[in-house]
């Protein structure tokens, strides 16, 4: 056979292949919305385990989710390449002003950010203030110096070096991390501040929560700071810090719900819980957003995603503890689907 | 060029040459011109587009880092703080990072690409399989005797299918099996040797040696595969003249084949060197992604690519221009790069001429 | 003088010019300093290529260990799960690879290997030094930047996340790899053949066609299938331009080239950094099926290319 013979069987195959393929699928009746977002991966799990439970529910609305960073997220609404983005770190004033219409956040859930940590034979640990700023710090450099002991008396801390994990790449992850860092310690917040992308002292680096935990589990004597979510479904044992109350609080739902419920959300819906008082509040928590433009074209879009959102703060947040999330309090879920009404159509 | 026996008519084709119709040589038809030009024509035009598109691409890139340019000047250059909170960025950590990680690699892929271009070229398999089929007599039957052919051909399918592995399973296969396969021998490494410079740190994770390992077979099917088909496509009449003279097989491969295969192989080369410069993902994974600068193999190091990667997702609109100007240098290294390699090809085959 | 006898025929015997030379005499012994060197270059070689063979199998076998139970007929057939959820597979994201690498092949293949022709007949040119130099400027482009470009340049415009625009970005990193190599393909052909279809009267473009294009088709063949292999397992580019998308391809009975498409690239970056295992799993068995795809391209390629008779 002439290799123009040969090409054109190739290609007949391939197409029936493809279309093979594509008709052993679910049959899609036909789509009326598809919604496409972008944006956090903090969130991701949850936000694709809501998705398709909605498009299995409601057969004509499709809503695609693709963690990039926060900072993407936002860059992605900033040039309307999306129908909604996703961000740890909010939206600051400056963008949201470059945005014609305006846009509406809303917190969809929280999460707690936790200490791993790699010593044998050390069930539980307690982390007094001192000594996890120290830690990150770079002046508490070994297991068994007084900052860590003085926290657990009866626990044999062993001579090893503190090897601290940190992210390679920028994160809401470590955003929130450094912010909580900053709110208690002024040292902290001069010399290295809040930012997704942090100037560790010290620290051997990983990508994603993945790389960290994965260093953290396979070096001995590691410390690590990862989300509540890989923690748990991971098994990785983390340490119990001291809050703002001096009460050495371990992450859990109800200890998250705690540190949100000390703090008020304004009227954008955006705050933080940097250091929170309350005595049973565990330190490090945030909240997440969902960015929404406030005016859409396409009147489907509009009403599918207030459907939607609607669905996330009520159904959804059912589902957010199983995967290591916080689900929101009342008073939270609330005023967010007060805010809902601000999404309109032009 | 005939002068005609009887049937067949005479064309003129101007003054060039006369020809009969149906003869082998024969000058081209109008229409036959017409399509050469227009062809050459095309060709032309799509060369211009790739010009185009390349020049397009470095300019949109040096727009959008003109910002950062001005305000950092060339002390980005030298700088080796990267601290988006204060907005001191420096990049000197990445430009070494990237240089001593692509030139290890392409040292120890083009070793291990050129041996293995060498073995599928000189066709050891093929020959060790045809010795033991003609043990048994059965090299001589229709499906055994195309064994050789075929294992060779699946040996070369094999390497290339390194090429074929995504960068991200790369990145995970150097976690998960390089680092805890190298950390004992390269921590007994700088216990014993730990004076000589390239062995002054330990191995406490990514690093350079797992990247340049890594980052090495990534770029190796690429140089084999190329430097193959230079090597088969040397004249056998080369070979055979060489083997006529008495040269044992190396003789012949160092003396004749392989120079006059160079230039093939160096292509292959550049190739592999720019992928190298270029890996982004597994690098990001490999190579510590710490701004320091040590000659030692086992510390962490950054590559500029490497920082892209890492930096990008998260990046606000100030850093965007930031780190376009490293891709800028990155872009600037690889111009450097292949001039150093136009001028090395220059002098080799002035040296060859003379 | 021995002689050989031809059996069947009866027509005679031939005479054995070699009969009387002693055949041992022509092997050489390795005490030898040449035939040793030889025979100690030849073990290198081969124990080079072996080392060189020890990774793609440590890979494979990585890959076949983590994700191999997991390939079955619904990885094929269903859409990504969601996290906590069993069973699923990545049927969308192996049509959307195929589509999308597909879609750069075609972009870059006939700019390449057209630009590959010039240069390669116009050899010492001003413009074919300055297209070599571009191309080999772009080698080093880092697949991050041609996701950013591509971002810029075609999501921008189109004002949304496309599986064109990821095929451009797949393709600026194709390009270099297919204009070199099928340049160097294209002057390995021996001199005589090209003067050969000149002295017959061809035109230019029908030695290309006819002669050059035809002998140098494995050498291009390999440097695509080596470009192919590449894009096919990039994420960076993709994640700017061709996002993701849990569902399938086709809608309205029309596939749907501008929406956000999935790919296999993407999925093992999604799916290995999660904690659920039923989602990592799935990711080490894409990886396995995206290496079997290529393979099985670079077979049916070479498949295409063999020619009936033998290369002299």
């Amino acid at each position: 056979m002439t290799l123009l013979r040969r090409s054109t069987l190739l290609l007949l195959s391939f197409a029936l292949l493809l279309g093979l393929i594509a008709c052993t699928g679910k049959a899609d009746q036909a789509p009326e919305v598809k919604l496409q977002g972008a944006g956090a991966s903090f969130p991701a799990p949850l936000y694709n385990r809501w998705f398709k439970e909605y498009a299995s529910a409601h057969q004509n609305i499709l809503v695609d989710y693709q963690s990039v960073g926060s900072g993407n997220g936002v860059k992605s609404v900033l040039d309307h390449t999306v129908d909604f983005g996703a961000s740890d770190a909010a939206m600051k004033p400056e963008d949201m002003s470059k945005v014609q219409g305006g846009v509406q956040l809303f917190p969809m859930t929280a999460g707690s950010i936790v200490l791993a940590y790699n010593l044998k034979g050390v069930d539980s640990l307690k982390l007094s203030r001192k000594a996890y700023v120290g830690i990150f710090l770079g002046k508490v450099k070994r297991w068994n110096d007084s900052a860590v002991a003085a926290a657990n008396p009866g626990v044999s801390l062993p001579d090893l070096p503190i090897n601290i994990v940190v992210r390679a790449d920028g994160s809401g992850t470590s955003f929130v991390f450094s912010k909580h860092l900053s709110a208690v310690s002024d040292e902290f917040n001069k010399g290295v501040g809040a930012n997704t992308m942090p100037n560790w002292p010290v620290g051997t680096k990983s990508k994603g929560n993945e790389g960290v935990t994965a260093s953290v589990m396979t070096t001995p004597g590691s410390i690590g700071y990862i989300e509540y979510g890989y923690a748990k479904t991971q098994n990785v044992p983390f340490a119990a810090l001291e809050n703002k109350s001096g009460k050495y609080v371990t992450a859990s739902t109800a200890s998250g719900q705690a540190a949100l419920a000390s703090v008020t959300l304004p009227e954008d819906l955006i705050a933080w819980a940097s250091d929170p008082e309350a005595p049973e509040a565990y330190p490090i928590v945030t909240y997440t957003w969902l960015i929404c433009y406030k005016k859409y074209s396409d009147k489907n879009k509009q009403q599918a995603l207030r459907e939607l959102i609607h669905y996330a703060l009520t159904d959804g947040q059912k589902q957010a503890e199983s995967l290591g999330y916080i689900p929101l309090p009342d008073t939270v879920v609330a005023k967010a689907s007060a805010a809902v009404d601000n999404i309109t159509a032009e | 060029m005939s002068a005609g026996s009887a049937a067949p008519p005479l064309i003129e084709h101007g003054a060039v040459f006369q020809a009969r119709k149906g003869e082998i040589t024969q000058a081209p038809t109008r229409g036959q011109i017409f399509l050469d030009r227009a062809f050459r024509r095309t060709c032309f035009v799509f060369a211009s587009l790739t010009i185009v598109v390349v020049t397009f691409i470095v300019l949109r890139i040096a727009f959008a880092a003109a910002p950062a340019m001005r305000h950092y000047g060339t002390g980005f250059l030298s700088g080796r703080v990267w601290d988006p909170n204060t907005e001191r960025y420096g990049i000197l950590a990445e430009i070494w990072g990237t240089l001593y990680t692509s030139i290890l690699a392409l040292i120890l892929g083009t070793a291990f690409g050129l041996a293995a271009a060498i073995f599928l070229s000189e066709g050891y398999l093929g020959q060790a399989v045809f010795n033991l089929l003609k043990g048994s007599r059965l090299h001589l039957k229709p499906f055994w005797g195309n064994l050789p052919d075929q294992v060779e051909m699946l040996l070369k399918n094999l390497i290339e299918l390194l090429a074929a592995i995504p960068s991200v399973v790369y990145g995970l296969w150097g976690l998960f099996v390089v680092i805890p396969l190298i950390r004992p021998v390269c921590n007994w490494l700088h216990l014993k040797l730990g004076w000589i410079s390239l062995f002054s740190t330990d191995l406490s994770g990514p690093g350079v040696l797992p990247a340049v390992i890594v980052l090495s077979i990534m770029i190796m099917p690429t140089v084999t595969a190329i430097s193959r088909d230079a090597l088969v496509a040397v004249p056998p009449k080369l070979r055979m003249a060489a083997y006529g003279l008495g040269a044992t097989r190396w003789e012949a491969l160092l003396a004749v084949i392989l120079p006059t295969a160079a230039r093939g192989i160096f292509g292959g080369v550049i190739l592999a060197l720019g992928r190298a410069l270029g890996e982004t993902m597994a690098l990001a994974m490999l190579v510590g992604n710490s701004n320091q600068i040590q000659l030692s193999l086992f510390s962490p190091a950054n590559t500029l690519a490497a920082l892209l990667a890492n930096n990008f997702p998260e990046a606000g609109t100030r850093e965007i221009s930031v780190l376009m100007y490293a891709a800028l240098v990155l872009l600037g290294i690889t111009f450097v790069v292949n001039l150093l390699g136009v001028v090395i090809i220059q002098r080799a085959s002035l040296a060859h001429a003379e | 003088m021995a002689t050989l006898n031809i059996a069947a025929s009866g027509k005679g015997t031939i005479q054995n010019p070699f009969a009387d030379l002693d055949f041992p005499q022509l092997e050489r012994s390795l005490r030898r300093p040449r035939t040793l060197v030889d025979f100690a270059l030849n073990i290198l070689v081969a124990g080079m290529t072996i080392a060189a063979l020890v990774p793609l199998f440590s890979v494979v076998f990585l890959l076949a260990w983590r994700g191999g139970h997991k390939l079955s007929l619904a990885v094929f057939t269903e859409l990504p799960p969601a996290p906590l959820e069993q069973g699923g597979g990545f049927g969308n994201a192996i049509v959307g690879t195929l589509v999308i690498v597909g879609l750069a092949v075609l972009i870059s293949v006939p700019i390449g290997l057209l630009t590959a022709i010039y240069i390669s007949q116009d050899k010492g040119g001003r413009v074919a030094q300055i297209v070599r130099f571009s191309a080999k400027i772009l080698t080093g482009f880092p697949s991050i930047l041609a996701g950013v470009f591509a971002y810029g340049a075609i999501v921008l415009a189109t004002g949304g996340y496309s599986s064109i625009a990821g095929a451009v970005a797949l393709s600026i990193l194709m390009l270099p790899t297919i204009i070199l190599t099928s340049e160097e393909a294209i002057r390995m052909v021996p001199a005589r053949m090209r003067e050969a279809a000149f002295g017959m009267g061809a035109t230019q473009t029908q030695t290309i066609w006819m002669v050059l294009l035809p002998t140098a088709l494995p050498g291009i063949l390999t440097g695509v299938m080596l470009a192919v292999a590449r894009a096919a397992g990039e994420t960076a580019p993709l994640l700017f331009t061709a996002l993701f998308s849990n569902y399938w391809l086709w809608s309205h009975g029309r596939a749907e080239l501008m929406r956000p498409t999935a790919s296999l690239a993407v999925l093992i970056y999604n799916f290995a950094g999660m904690p659920f295992p039923n989602q990592v799993e799935l990711a080490w068995a894409a990886a396995l099926v995206l290496v079997l795809l290529v393979l099985a391209a670079n077979l049916i390629g070479q498949g295409l290319s063999r020619r009936q008779i033998q290369q002299p």
